[in-house]
């Protein structure tokens, strides 16, 4: 069968992740009457990103269980999938995408949700074998074919990637070894209690964590990994050294099509870029977030924004009017530690510990003025759970019952 | 296959067949029914797929484990009959299960 030279369709997703899936999903389930495309650069159907470096991972989730919605919803659903196809160039002006097989796209509104990618090492040894990131399935694959009990991994990188693979790899039964650059590991999006207890947590669990430590070269032996180099000059040995340092966002596309665009795609709260009929979402977005307290735009790389711009955007394309956004939100799963944390903590005054950091539950408060801002949850559901509200409402805490756990929290508000 | 209905919250009835072994949040999600996202693809950690489990189901569907109860702390319009629905999973002793979802406040 022939394939179309041109495709087109009233809206077009640039990218299959959660922002590109979900917006799919809210589209429909607003009754959107328009026809949808969605194109992936994946030859797999849609995956979920976090099991990549949590479940997948270790072994506890199955391949058939990745998948985003099950095939049939591809080939019946709400909408068309192009998948393994790469965009290569955006016509604004009549408002045409070009393919890398040639295709034209012509659109009605395109929505750029095309993620990004993981930041590559800088030093040198870095194209040796045995080298990975953790952002794709074909990344988790590449290591879960080395990843065997007793070889040695080095992860450079202490946030959140870096240590849910650490807790994956030692349940596979690795030697690990983590490098952190900055003087505490999660230094940029947790205070020190917490990042004192993920130290503790991944030592408890035979992780050795380094901080202060800066990966200055990898070497090889006959082009494959065989040791990390610091900038102490100690040698760590590795048979395979994972990186997460960080995402690079895709935006390169939207630049030289003439789109705004600063450390990601910029967009206006209803995710408007500078182009006329073109928005952005998820991963590569900087927007106009209204729970920001520090700057005036964010780009926030989490599942909760990712579905949170979806759900946004859908309404205004459905014609309905837009929910207000919800205060973002994040969680992470290492070992058996139930990790979640509300708000952007950038802009506080004060921290509040709720709990014993020494121990095996308890939050952190992060507050400007009197308000609580944002809040880290160790082991502290019911503590998530009524932050959000009162984040949300900008409430006033009493320090004294916040710092008491036998009081709820949504009890340590001053009237 | 298993059937259960979903009462989305303007009373339109949605009857389903899945698979025993699925949750009712993946068939949900997979039709797009209405008020059910599952955006953290069932691990326990959104509370997006919160639905009522209509008489006499409760019975059959059983307890919420406390990290489910903990997590309901999230969801607007908490009821007894409140559950995640990605804790819900078919069997033949669900054939029937209706599970109605919360109206949307938004």
């Amino acid at each position: 069968m022939q394939q179309s030279a041109s495709l087109q369709a009233d809206v077009v997703i640039v990218g299959a992740g959660h922002a590109g899936v979900q917006l799919v999903a809210a589209l429909a389930k607003h009754g959107y009457a328009g026809s949808v495309l969605l194109i992936s650069d994946e030859a797999a159907y849609p995956y979920e990103r976090p099991p990549l470096s949590k479940g997948y991972l270790k072994g506890s989730e199955a391949r058939d269980s990745l998948g985003f919605r099950d095939e049939r919803y591809w080939s019946e659903g709400p909408a068309t999938l192009l998948r393994g196809v790469q965009v290569t160039a955006i016509d604004p002006a009549d408002r045409r995408l070009v393919l890398d097989d040639g295709r034209r796209v012509t659109y009605g509104d395109l929505v750029w949700a095309a993620g990004g990618r993981a930041r590559t090492l800088p030093i040198p040894g870095a194209d040796l074998d045995g080298v990975f990131y953790v952002r794709s399935l074909a990344d988790a694959d590449a290591i879960l074919q080395v990843a065997a009990p007793d070889r040695r991994a080095v992860i450079i990188g202490g946030g959140y990637i870096g240590l849910e693979v650490a807790a994956s790899l030692r349940s596979l039964g690795l030697g690990v070894v983590v490098l952190e650059a900055a003087p505490r590991l999660l230094a940029r999006v947790t205070a020190a209690p917490v990042s004192a207890y993920f130290k503790r947590l991944h030592e408890d669990n035979g992780v050795d964590v380094r901080v202060d430590a800066v990966a200055q070269a990898i070497e090889g032996v006959e082009g494959v990994v065989s040791a990390v180099v610091l900038a102490s000059g100690e040698r760590i040995a590795a048979d395979l050294v994972i990186a997460g340092i960080g995402l690079v966002p895709c935006a390169d596309i939207m630049a030289a099509a003439g789109c705004a665009v600063d450390d990601g795609v910029l967009v206006d709260d209803a995710f408007r870029t500078s182009l006329p009929h073109v928005f952005a979402i998820g991963d590569c977005a900087r927007w106009t977030c209204g729970h920001a307290h520090a700057s005036d735009t964010v780009r926030i790389e989490s599942i909760p924004n990712a579905t949170e711009h979806a759900t946004i955007l859908a309404a205004t394309l459905a014609g309905a009017s837009a929910p207000a956004p919800a205060v973002p939100w994040f969680w992470s799963d290492q070992y058996d530690v139930k990790f979640k944390t509300v708000g952007l903590l950038s802009g506080h005054d004060r921290m509040l510990v709720r709990g014993h950091p020494d121990g095996n539950a308890f939050a952190v408060g992060y507050l400007k003025g009197e308000r609580l801002i944002a809040l880290d949850a160790i082991n502290s559901t019911p503590d998530f759970a009524q932050s959000k509200a009162l984040i949300a409402q900008g409430a006033r805490i009493d320090p004294a019952r916040f710092a008491d756990p036998a009081v709820k929290l949504r009890d340590a508000v001053m009237a | 296959m298993v059937q259960i209905n979903i009462i989305d919250s303007t009373g339109k009835s949605h009857a389903l067949s899945g698979n025993a072994g699925q949750s009712v949040m993946e068939l949900a999600v997979n039709h797009d029914i209405p008020g059910i996202v599952g955006e953290c693809g069932g691990d326990l950690s959104c509370g997006t797929c919160h639905v009522y489990v209509e008489a006499p189901w409760e019975a059959t569907t059983g307890e919420a484990s406390s990290d489910e109860t903990d997590m309901l702390e999230v969801v607007d319009h908490l009821r007894p009959s409140s559950r995640l629905c990605c804790q819900l999973i078919l069997s033949d002793a669900l054939d029937g299960l209706t599970v109605s979802t919360p109206r949307d406040d938004a």
